[in-house]
């Protein structure tokens, strides 16, 4: 339902929010079906830092979306043939949770019996993402890498220490509550990213959430106190090295990996003992997702934002 | 080393990326991104040599054994393409920061080597890995990569091509995602060669089927087969000319590799062509992507588009190709495949030094131009007979064995269409030409110079290839062939 209010709004705000409710949906979704870290990964980055990253894309360009005399019938038409196509491709999917649904059978056992010993890691889902296909993960963080990237290379405004009385005492500064309630939970936010980095070896978590949590804690700092007082605290020079270092991070423990004999990314070489290998390596390469992760949303934001402003100032 | 030359191959540029960026002085970062890419150029090369003498090779990520961690799997098929993806990002790499010059400010040179690096190494991942979500992870990374490329063309059409390219992309890899999705649901693995043994085992039809329809979709969106091909014209002509080269080069040709890869390594010949109606639908979309699109190219008014349009028929060439299912035409379509790169590599880079001196890439500001740019122009013309299919150039051994291939089915019908084609392709390089030298310059262009030698030597490095490759063809043709026979060889 919240999907079809989606397409039907032409109230963007709205249309935003609902994404929002649709992502916190989806992530309830994952965890009926035990999957909690990719819940938490939903609920922090669909339901979490996407909304605040439409939104303040909304301030750039309207609330409105355009009235479309178009009907895209063959679209429709293309749709649905797909979706058809797609329910008939799963009729005959194992039934939820049956034991002896071939995912279960094949690879997944060894994942499942095999990694206390050979990682000793109590989240199996780290242990996968970050060792067993850890090479994956090492994409996936690129991939980000790449976004922030395509967003500089596309939107950074000259670095011009332009009119920062635009918004010398920030947006917010008669909202009293809210600037005392966020300066009291900004540090809990952090200290909560930062245990989740921590934690993802024993429950759900990890760098790629842990990374939006730390992002979204800053995000809501200069939210409230103004882009460019954010921007004192963070300069975009040390940002940029930042989401650099990150991935920087995980491909040199793999280079590391190499050179002391072992294939890449096989942090047994990393240590003597290999289990041990095994966590530094995983603790280091989750720590380079987070530092990129977060890095990369602190420049999607600070860049929309920095773009917004400049254009209000260009209006003035 | 020597065995860690298959990571080494990708995580090389992979590597520089972050570095190109971090240095922020553009000269610097570019010499950053040619050393990183000339030492991928280096490592395909002694791959290949690897491959040619010990057979295929398999390096398994972070040691872990193959169906549960990630394994590269090189064979002859995908040692080729990676020889193919290296010298042409490099050959075009080399140019970058003259043409560049005038397309982009001096301070993005940095973020441009990166999102090239970023997108050669995606490309690179895509070809070298043996594990089909890795692959899709590589694709992301390549096709992210690219739209910001296209997006930082100097006209802000390229803004709106990159858009449309990103949605059409995003949906091609979504369906190659269900694809993916479906084949682990059906057989619980996701590593190529362990898939190839288990789907045809597997008592779930229906799954995949769906599963192999929505695959060679989503394939066939990112190759830009006729009608799917909409995003590629604008794409490639708003992009900077350095990134319509590259990408026209490698991209598309990466994307007809996965498509090889699946279905003969995965899912097997016989599913493909016997189970599946894919042999009927590829070879109505080729033709008519063949004869629409080349017409469609004789009434561009700019080059690009011209050549653009071109590329997209030329695909279908390749696609007509691998539609007979025979060995001749998988070994003519591979050679088309490599010979198309060097013929539009070197077309794009010709037309990017035209733009460089005249800025546009309108066919009226060709006018005169065979005289002002005699060397510029010559290499239009050489790439162009070789597109067309002359002798002595490589594009005459590609369509020469694609005749072959048509002709041992009996199906000369396709032969003698084939033949119609390439009179279209001499109607579109013909008007060019015309243009280029019947024609004087504008009076604003009289004074307009040969394009400086830093983007000669890559131009004709490209030329010199077609022609050499069209006379000596031990190297295309043998490693075509062996590839072939290795997967003939290797299908149930």
């Amino acid at each position: 339902m919240t999907a079809v209010a989606v397409v039907l709004m032409r109230d963007l705000f709205a249309v935003v929010m609902l994404t929002g409710i649709y992502s916190l949906l989806s992530a309830s979704f994952f965890v009926v079906f035990d999957a909690v870290d990719v819940a938490f990964t939903e609920a922090a980055v669909g339901a979490g830092i996407s909304t605040l990253l439409m939104l303040s894309t909304l301030t750039l360009t309207g609330r409105y979306a355009k009235e479309s005399t178009q009907k895209p019938w063959l679209a429709l038409a293309i749709v649905t043939v797909t979706g058809a196509l797609l329910i008939y491709g799963t009729l005959d999917m194992p039934t939820i949770g049956s034991a002896s649904a071939p995912i279960h059978q094949h690879v997944a056992p060894r994942y499942l019996n095999d990694s206390m010993q050979e990682i000793a890691v109590p989240n199996v889902v780290t242990s996968v993402l970050a060792s067993y296909r850890g090479y994956d993960t090492l994409g996936e963080s690129f991939v980000i890498f790449t976004a922030g990237i395509g967003v500089l290379a596309l939107l950074m405004v000259l670095q011009r220490r332009r009119a920062s009385d635009v918004d010398a005492h920030g947006p917010m500064h008669q909202h009293l509550i809210l600037r005392i309630v966020a300066k009291i939970l900004i540090p809990l936010i952090l200290l909560f990213a930062l245990y989740v980095q921590f934690h993802g070896d024993y429950g759900p978590g990890g760098g790629f959430q842990a990374g939006v949590i730390f992002a979204a804690a800053i995000i809501l700092y200069s939210m409230l106190f103004g882009l460019s007082a954010a921007r004192q605290t963070i300069s975009q020079p040390l940002i940029f090295a930042l989401s650099a270092v990150g991935v920087l991070l995980y491909g040199g423990v793999g280079v590391a990996c190499m050179l002391l004999g072992g294939n890449y990314l096989d942090y047994d070489a990393l240590a003597e003992d290999p289990v041990a290998g095994q966590h530094l390596g995983i603790l280091l390469v989750e720590l380079g997702v987070g530092i990129t992760v977060a890095s990369v949303m602190i420049i999607i934001f600070f860049t929309f934002n920095g773009r917004s402003l400049s254009e209000r100032g260009r209006r003035r | 080393m020597i065995a860690h030359l298959p990571i080494l191959q990708v995580v090389i540029p992979l590597l520089a990326a972050p570095l190109c960026m971090v240095v922020r002085i553009p000269r610097l970062a570019w010499t950053i991104a040619l050393l990183a890419s000339s030492g991928a150029f280096a490592i395909s090369l002694l791959l290949l040599q690897t491959v040619l003498e010990t057979g295929t090779v398999s390096y398994l990520l972070g040691g872990w054994p193959s169906p549960w961690g990630i394994e590269y799997r090189i064979d002859q098929l995908n040692a080729y393409v990676l020889l193919l993806v290296t010298s042409l990002g490099t050959i075009v790499l080399f140019s970058a920061p003259t043409s560049l010059g005038q397309e982009l400010p001096a301070d993005r040179h940095p973020l441009f080597c990166t999102a090239y690096l970023l997108c050669l190494a995606g490309l690179l991942g895509v070809t070298a890995t043996g594990d089909v979500f890795n692959l899709f992870v590589f694709l992301e990374l390549s096709s992210l990569s690219s739209y910001t490329l296209i997006a930082l063309g100097s006209d802000r059409r390229a803004l709106t091509a990159a858009y449309r390219y990103l949605i059409m992309g995003t949906i091609g890899a979504t369906f190659i995602l269900i694809g993916i999705g479906l084949m682990y649901m059906t057989t619980g693995t996701l590593n190529m060669y362990d898939l190839a043994q288990r789907l045809p085992e597997m008592s779930q039809p229906r799954t995949l089927l769906t599963a192999f329809a929505f695959f060679v979709t989503g394939v066939c969106l990112k190759l830009a087969l006729f009608p799917l091909h909409q995003w590629l014209p604008n794409a490639y002509a708003h992009a900077p000319s350095v990134v319509t080269a590259f990408l026209a080069a490698t991209a598309t040709k990466v994307a007809i590799y996965v498509l090889v890869r699946f279905v003969y390594s995965i899912f097997g010949t016989e599913f493909s062509f016997s189970t599946m109606p894919l042999q009927t639908i590829f070879l109505i979309a080729a033709l008519l992507g063949i004869f629409i699109c080349s017409v469609s190219a004789i009434y561009q008014s700019n080059v690009k588009h011209i050549f653009a349009y071109s590329s997209v028929a030329q695909i279908g060439y390749m696609i007509l190709a691998f539609s007979f299912g025979t060995a001749t035409g998988l070994i003519a379509m591979l050679l088309h495949l490599f010979n198309h790169a060097l013929m539009k590599g070197a077309l794009f880079l010709a037309v990017g030094a035209v733009i460089y001196r005249v800025g546009s890439s309108q066919l009226q500001d060709f006018s005169g131009m065979g005289r002002h740019m005699p060397w510029t122009m010559a290499a239009i013309v050489a790439a162009g007979l070789s597109l067309i299919g002359v002798p002595l150039s490589v594009g005459f051994v590609s369509k020469w064995y694609l005749v072959v291939a048509a002709l041992e089915q009996d199906m000369w019908p396709i032969a003698v269409l084939v033949l119609l084609g390439s009179l279209l392709a001499i109607a579109y390089v013909w008007r060019l030409v015309e243009v280029a030298y019947y024609q004087q310059a504008d009076n604003a262009h009289v004074d307009v110079q040969e394009a400086p030698i830093s983007l000669l030597i890559p131009i004709w490095t490209l030329v010199a290839a077609n022609v050499y490759f069209g006379i000596d063809t031990r190297l295309t043709v043998g490693v075509s062939e062996m590839a072939t026979r290795a997967l003939f060889g290797a299908g149930p």
